[in-house]
């Protein structure tokens, strides 16, 4: 059997085209321009490792329940991981935005990347907020109320209830998480393909000219 | 019996006040946090020896 497409097909033409889009070398390389040698560069891999805890330990709290977050040792420990994990990747993506603007990352056709980072950003502040909606605690309720003026002044309130915990729960744990792996996604495979931005005066490195870790 | 908090907690929250701007002094000590690794990021080196590009 042939690799070779042996007539069109529009799976054919996606895969020549990814392909072409992303060569693996690009994809999951071993080497870095020597610029990339900064501490300033390891904000974003931190930011996806707090986002990867956040989610592994809210799918945790998902199975178990309320109840269980609520009364239980080993549930209360999840509950911290969960916050702290977000705790700490809202702490690295600040630290990360900040040296990508100073460094304005939007520069050689990286304006998607940038993009998809502030809009992946702002999501996960609404992320945050419906995770605090959801805690099932009087601090949960206290929040709600004090939003729902808010938000109903904008008009959003008549599909965004926050005094509605079932909605805001499916929010937190459905659409909101899709929505931010789905851009995170699309930011990291751009920053594979278009390279780390090179610091102002650096030139662009071809990837055969990077050099390995 | 669950263990009890390092820090007691068990007050309200301590505020800064300047002008119309409140902020708890936990989420202040944060961005001050934030700040300082930002500056350190930039400044520190980093481990490893260096390559030619």
């Amino acid at each position: 059997m042939s690799l070779a497409p042996s007539e069109p097909s529009w799976t054919g033409a996606l895969r020549e085209r990814v392909a072409g889009a992303l060569p693996p070398e690009q994809l999951l390389p071993d080497r870095q321009p020597a610029y990339v040698r900064s501490w300033i560069y390891v904000f974003g891999v931190l930011t996806l490792a707090g986002l990867i805890c956040a989610i592994a330990s809210g799918a945790v709290l998902a199975l178990e329940g309320a109840a269980w977050w609520h009364t239980s040792s080993v549930g209360h420990f999840v509950n911290s991981l969960h916050l702290w994990s977000v705790e700490l990747f809202f702490f690295f993506m600040v630290i990360h935005l900040w040296g990508k603007f100073f460094m304005a990352a939007w520069r050689g056709k990286r304006a998607l990347t940038w993009i998809t980072g502030a809009v992946a950003f702002l999501g996960s502040i609404g992320t945050a907020f419906t995770g605090y909606l959801v805690q099932s605690n009087f601090d949960s309720q206290w929040i709600s109320t004090q939003a729902k003026d808010g938000i109903n002044a904008t008009g959003a309130g008549a599909w965004f209830n926050v005094l509605n915990a079932g909605q805001m729960l499916l929010w937190h744990v459905v659409l909101l998480p899709l929505v931010i792996s789905a851009l995170v996604a699309v930011h990291i495979v751009l920053v594979r393909r278009r390279g780390v931005v090179p610091p102002f005066g650096a030139e662009e490195i071809p990837p055969e000219r990077r050099v390995a870790p | 019996m669950l263990p009890t908090s390092v820090v007691n907690l068990n007050h309200n929250g301590h505020y800064v006040h300047w002008g119309v701007v409140q902020i708890s002094a936990a989420n202040l000590a944060v961005i001050a946090l934030m700040l300082v690794l930002f500056v350190v990021a930039l400044l520190a080196p980093f481990p490893g020896r260096r390559k030619r590009p």
